[in-house]
């Protein structure tokens, strides 16, 4: 049973119990505006999902459904077996989350948003702190920005500052928000590996809301695809690569194509 | 209607947020390095305006006292006047106000950005209370700072009731005659009913700031919508807490 006296953090590479996230029927809406219908879905301890899904379909709003900040109108998300509602949960289970637009604390200098979370929660030492950010840093190749302030930096390097900042909380659950949507793509491969790599060595449970395809192929386990408030795919990368589904595919693998412009098509 | 149930809504929210802060007051040694950070942006920043103001108000009030008192012969309680209208009423009022305007529209300004920025959802996530990180040092600050401030001002009211005393002809009280009246007619529950004042008007200024702050949803219009609305809010506040406080006071 985690709880916070002796769930360890993943970096010390003592066994790290991983956790699964349930939703279970989730309906939101915004006043009359339905954004999430009926969403079901399991995410296993250790996996990595992958939810992609056109602009404006609610992956965003299902994500803070899962740390807790939105509560659902129906249904409900359970983050190892508890509702992430709870404040408990939150208190148990360390969850990070890479905002879509960064969310970084503006009045901080890099280096104190990394090592916020530490100080605040005792979790090392100022020594120990120092090391695990500055290492932090070094894998986005962020050494150089680590006392400038959130407003110096660029869209690229602040989404890179962000999750730096939710790989130092050392989580067991790690919600990405498009974390490869405003980078180049040797940056993006990054941490597609990052991701990859902190499921093998640690078993972080991970949820990446992306549209890089290549992510999605390479290091999902599962991928769920997200359209008109509801999941109308969920399976493997090997299911994604040829989709049966016309919709999925559509999605996917949409053709440029000059003759006959998709925006052409709306007005007439 | 519509305009009661938001009004109770804001006061039950705001009173849900005292309590959320005051159940984190041990994590304050800890938090020591933000406390004086906001002791420093509640106390020394707005020490020159309160002693300005507070020595103009102690000026007027003593030409006032002079000028209608001087057809009944009891100029000589000037100084009592000056006193006992600065340091309970007048001081502790003045310093709410200001720290109103001063810092309770920098503080929401602050917070409604964060809120907007997601800062405040990211500070959730990571399980660090807002309440904790970003309430309790403001309201502890002002605890501690408020007094002070009121104290100056009601030093300097008096200063300032003295100087005017002394130098307009139609009233020309020497400072020692304007100060032992001061002193005879003034009870340290004077100064102390004043400082409880300034003491409640101070916490309700920075827990409304607070609490307005950290429910603004929106852009940038609404972060400005949240600051004039604390400000109005607080005022509000100040003024009518002030007749009821004093009534029980009394
Ligand atoms: N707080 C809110 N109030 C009202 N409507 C909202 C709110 N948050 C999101 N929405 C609406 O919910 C819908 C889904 O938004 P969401 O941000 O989840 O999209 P998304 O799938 O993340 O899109 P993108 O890929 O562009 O980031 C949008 O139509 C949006 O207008
Ligand atoms: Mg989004």
């Amino acid at each position: 049973m985690p709880c916070s006296s002796h769930t360890r953090n993943p970096f010390t590479a003592a066994e790290t119990p991983a956790v699964g996230v349930n939703v279970e029927h989730l309906t939101k809406s915004f006043g009359s505006h339905l954004v999430l219908q009926d969403v079901s879905f399991a995410v296993e301890p250790g996996e990595i999902f992958v939810l992609m899904g056109p602009s404006g379909s609610g992956k965003s709003v299902l994500l803070r459904h899962v740390v807790g900040l939105e509560a659902p109108s129906s249904g409900r998300v359970l983050v190892n077996g508890k509702d992430a509602l709870a404040a408990q949960t939150r208190e148990h289970e360390r969850i990070g989350m890479v905002f879509q637009s960064g969310a970084l604390f503006n009045s901080l200098t890099v280096y104190d948003n990394l090592a916020l979370y530490p100080r605040e929660h005792h979790t090392a030492t100022e020594p120990g702190i120092r090391e695990k950010v500055m290492h932090a840093l070094q894998i986005l190749s962020l050494e150089d920005t680590a006392q400038k302030f959130p407003s110096e930096l660029s869209g690229g390097m602040k989404k890179r500052v962000a999750i730096a900042r939710a790989l130092v909380m050392e989580p067991q659950l790690l919600l990405y928000d498009e974390p490869t949507s405003e980078l180049d793509p040797v940056m993006s491969a990054t941490i597609s590996e990052i991701i990859a790599s902190l499921k093998d060595e640690y078993h972080v449970t991970t949820i990446v809301v992306s549209h890089d395809r290549e992510l999605a192929l390479n290091i999902a386990d599962r991928v769920g695809i997200l359209m008109d408030s509801r999941i109308i795919f969920l399976g493997t990368p090997a299911e994604l690569r040829e989709p049966k589904d016309p919709q999925v595919a559509g999605f996917l693998y949409p053709k440029i194509d000059l003759k006959h412009p998709r925006f052409k098509k709306l007005e007439t | 209607m519509k305009q009661l149930t938001s009004i109770l809504e804001g006061f039950g929210s705001t009173l849900q947020l005292f309590l959320r802060a005051l159940s984190y007051a041990g994590t304050l040694p800890r938090q020591r390095a933000r406390f004086i950070e906001q002791c420093y942006l509640i106390g020394y920043t707005t020490l020159p305006i309160v002693a300005i103001l507070s020595f103009f108000i102690g000026a007027v009030l003593a030409l006032q006292a002079g000028y209608s008192m001087q057809n009944f012969g009891a100029m000589q309680f000037i100084g009592s006047l000056v006193g006992l209208s600065m340091a309970r009423e007048l001081g502790p009022v003045m310093v709410a106000i200001l720290l109103a305007g001063r810092v309770g529209s920098a503080i929401t300004a602050e917070l409604a950005s964060m809120k907007v920025n997601q800062e405040v959802d990211a500070l959730e996530t990571m399980n660090i209370p807002p309440a904790r990180m970003l309430v309790l040092p403001r309201l502890a600050a002002a605890l501690v700072m408020v007094p002070v401030l009121a104290i100056i001002a009601d030093l300097v009211g008096w200063f300032g009731g003295a100087i005017v005393a002394k130098y307009t002809s139609f009233i020309s009280i020497e400072p020692e005659a304007y100060f032992s009246v001061l002193r005879r007619y003034m009870k340290f529950q004077d100064v102390m009913n004043g400082l409880i004042k300034a003491e409640i008007f101070g916490l309700g200024v920075v827990l409304v700031c607070c609490n307005i702050g950290l429910n603004t949803r929106g852009g940038p219009r609404e972060i400005g919508a949240s600051v004039t609305r604390a400000v109005v809010v607080s005022l509000i506040l100040i003024l009518v807490l002030d007749y009821f406080v004093t009534k029980v006071l009394i």
